[in-house]
């Protein structure tokens, strides 16, 4: 009989174990002592062998790296607490992750257009570009947009263009994410208006919304109301959504901002989870039962280049969200415990120079993400730091995805790196570099505090700024930009480019649809909406009626913002 | 005249709607610690705030960061606003997610040097001291 079949050893074979397992490392650390040698006796090459975000890595892991480790709890099985090698059991074998392009250019009408081609692609999900007028909560005719309109993204200023943007789409089939922030609320009920209008109710609705106000602060600076006011309103959405909209995700805890603007994968990491807790905390505080929405939080993480560091990232994401959410907040579902993530490729990792060579940085950090376990990608293309993406590098970016779901094998096997002695070791580092970070937080006061004071924006800045060193200097090679740049001063390549004209329309669109709304009906769902803002009324009911009465974004916004007033960011560099 | 030891003075500006504020703070600090006196506006300027601030700051140079592909609209507003403003010696230059040809666009409009994507700073630095050690040598 086995000792794995007995529930009790005894003392003399437990002891017997013991000292096997101490032979076992003493003779591993002797023959480790003379692979130092070895390895002390050879000349190593001029490199910093250090992450991209900077930290020291020893040459070689080995068990001694995990003798002390608990791998048996920490590490545990896919689909199980704490989900460290995954949030479901079968992961990729059941199904793949969604291939969901980020897309949305110029008017509703042809970002439609893009969505049915990229459907007819093969591509599973939807994921919604605004340009920055929507993002900041401007309509096309505000004069504020000018010069914006659909450049960067699509331009939504009312239920009439989020009808066009998914004519032809039927909502209770696809999926569809929406990057939306500091008017998120406004494009949600946008949305769920527009689903309704296809007979479809918010019930069957699946996708997501960002709606992760505390990065914006942070990191990514598409802000309207102030924290507290912008707070309510996410609380407000988590609400909603657990009653009516039971299937759909109504936040995006979002990393991936945080890092682009310049963070470390520790900050990253840390900063995110933080975020994630103080929407937990708000919504427990609000009276919420946390098993009824903390299922429906998801999150959004960036896969930069630094292949093993970004697998450990995502790994340890899900271990100390898992921890946190069954032992601080008391959540007794599994459901809650479970980190889904979206991931995306760096976009501040691809160059300008040599730009076909983004493909080759794109496919391994796509193949990071696999590793790591996300639920949904997006791959950039290779043309984004010159301008929005052509059609046919979109495709090719996509197809970077199907190639390594269908030819690469990494699907067969779930968590293939687990038990790796390098793997592990960086995976706990993470962790333990977000736990003291979480405590930097606290000391701060919390997250709030935190952004009025400028410390994320500075401790992200800072970071921003090394890595800028770290290039100039030579200690981090960029192929194309610092080293191996013959071909790299002819960037012309062919890029999208948006006809001016496109405002234009626009603006035309929104006089003819302010001629033919119910006046009357909107001048009264807006104010309905300020009078709701002053009480504790639940505001999603009251912007869903505006939505109805074709209230634009800016009207909406401006109704809110009479109560709420308008974010200031703290300056500093 | 403006006096030739006078510390290079540098706006460093956010206009529009965009908030990718990593290449304006970067190149903020760098400027700094190349000796300029750097002012920089924050996120989300209007050209007017921005050639406002240009003038009352007596600046040398107004450098702006724009990755939101608003630059045809942005870059020549500004140069305009300043020059209607008697401030038609100041540098405008900047950089972000612009293709070559809108650059040469620009130029011909009386914008300087645009920088893109792997630009080292180094040579923003020198070329903004080349221009101004060419302005006051005039």
């Amino acid at each position: 009989m086995s000792t794995l079949e007995r529930d009790v050893l005894s003392r003399s074979e437990l002891d017997a174990l013991v000292r096997e397992r101490e032979a076992e490392l003493a003779e591993l650390k002797a023959q480790l002592n003379e692979w130092i040698e070895a390895y002390d006796a050879t000349p190593k090459r001029d490199a910093s062998f250090t992450t991209i975000s900077g930290r020291e890595l020893k040459p070689l892991y080995t068990a001694l790296d995990r003798a002390d480790a608990d791998d048996t709890e920490a590490v545990g099985l896919p689909g199980f607490y704490p989900f460290t090698r995954g949030p479901y059991a079968t992961m990729y074998r059941t199904r793949l992750w969604t291939m969901r392009q980020f897309a949305g250019f110029a008017t509703a009408e042809e970002t439609n257009e893009r969505y049915k081609y990229l459907l007819d692609q093969g591509q599973t999900g939807l994921s919604v570009a605004f340009d920055f007028p929507t993002l900041m909560g401007y309509d096309s005719d505000h004069p504020r947009s000018l010069g914006e309109v659909g450049v960067c993204g699509v331009a939504i200023s009312s239920l009439a263009d989020m009808e066009r943007l998914f004519e032809g789409i039927p909502l209770d089939q696809v999926s569809v994410s929406m990057t939306i922030n500091g008017p998120a609320i406004i494009l949600f009920c946008f949305y769920v208006a527009a689903a309704e209008k296809q007979g479809v109710s918010p019930e069957v609705l699946r996708g997501t919304v960002q709606n992760d106000i505390l990065k914006e602060y942070q990191a990514q600076h598409a802000w309207v109301f102030p924290p507290e006011p912008a707070l309510r309103c996410i609380v407000d959405m988590l609400e909603w959504c657990s009653t009516h909209a039971p299937k759909y995700n109504p936040i995006s805890i979002s990393g991936y901002h945080i890092r682009e603007a310049g963070a470390t994968a520790a900050q990253e990491l840390a900063f995110t989870l933080r975020n994630g807790f103080e929407y937990v905390e708000r919504a427990i505080a609000r009276g919420l039962d946390v098993d009824d929405f903390a299922p429906r939080l998801s999150f959004f993480f960036d896969v930069h280049s630094d292949f093993f560091e970004e697998i450990a990232k995502l790994r340890a994401a899900r271990r100390i969200w898992a921890r946190a959410m069954r032992d601080t907040y008391g959540a007794k579902d599994p459901e809650s415990w479970r980190l889904r993530t979206h991931a995306q490729t760096a976009g501040v990792s691809l160059t300008a120079q040599q730009a076909e060579n983004n493909i080759v940085r794109v496919a391994y950090q796509a193949m990071a993400a696999a590793l790591g376990g996300a639920q949904s990608l997006h791959t950039n293309s290779m043309d984004e730091t010159l301008a929005l993406p052509t059609e046919k590098s979109v495709r090719i970016a996509l197809r970077t995805q199907q190639i390594l779901a269908f030819e690469s094998g990494v699907t067969n096997t779930i968590d293939p790196l687990a038990g790796s002695y390098f793997l592990e070791s960086l995976t706990d580092a993470l962790e333990q570099d977000a736990q003291a970070i979480f405590e930097e937080v606290d000391a701060l006061g919390g997250v709030v505090p935190g952004i009025h004071q400028g410390w994320f924006q500075q401790q992200i800045a800072g970071s921003a700024m090394q890595q800028q060193r770290d290039i100039e200097s030579g200690r981090r090679v960029v192929v194309g930009v610092n080293d191996f740049t013959d071909g790299s001063g002819d960037i012309q390549i062919d890029t999208l480019k948006i006809d001016p004209a496109v405002e234009r329309r626009q603006v035309d669109a929104m006089a003819r649809m302010r001629a033919s709304r119910d006046n009357q009906v909107v001048t009264r769902t807006l104010s309905d909406l300020t009078t709701a803002c002053r009480t504790d009324e639940n505001i999603v009911p009251r912007i869903l009626d505006c939505a109805r009465a074709y209230c634009t974004l800016y009207e909406i916004r401006h109704a809110m913002e009479d109560v709420f007033g308008a974010y200031k960011e703290p300056i500093s560099f | 005249m403006t006096d030739p030891q006078r510390r290079i003075r540098v706006l460093v500006a956010k206009p529009g709607l965009d908030g990718h504020d990593r290449g304006a703070k970067v190149i903020a600090s760098s400027f700094r610690d190349a000796g300029f006196e750097v002012i920089y506006t924050g996120l989300h300027q209007t050209p007017e705030m921005i050639v406002s601030a240009a003038v009352q700051e007596d600046v040398d140079v107004v450098a702006m960061s724009v990755l939101s592909g608003a630059h045809m609209t942005l870059f020549p507003r500004v140069r305009v606003l300043l020059d209607e403003a008697g401030a038609d010696h100041v540098l405008v230059t900047g950089g972000g997610i612009i293709p070559e040809s809108d650059m040469e666009a620009l130029e011909a409009l009386g914008i300087g040097r645009l920088f893109g994507p792997g630009t080292r700073t180094t040579d923003a630095i020198a070329y903004v001291k080349d221009w101004i050690a060419h302005q006051r040598t005039q």
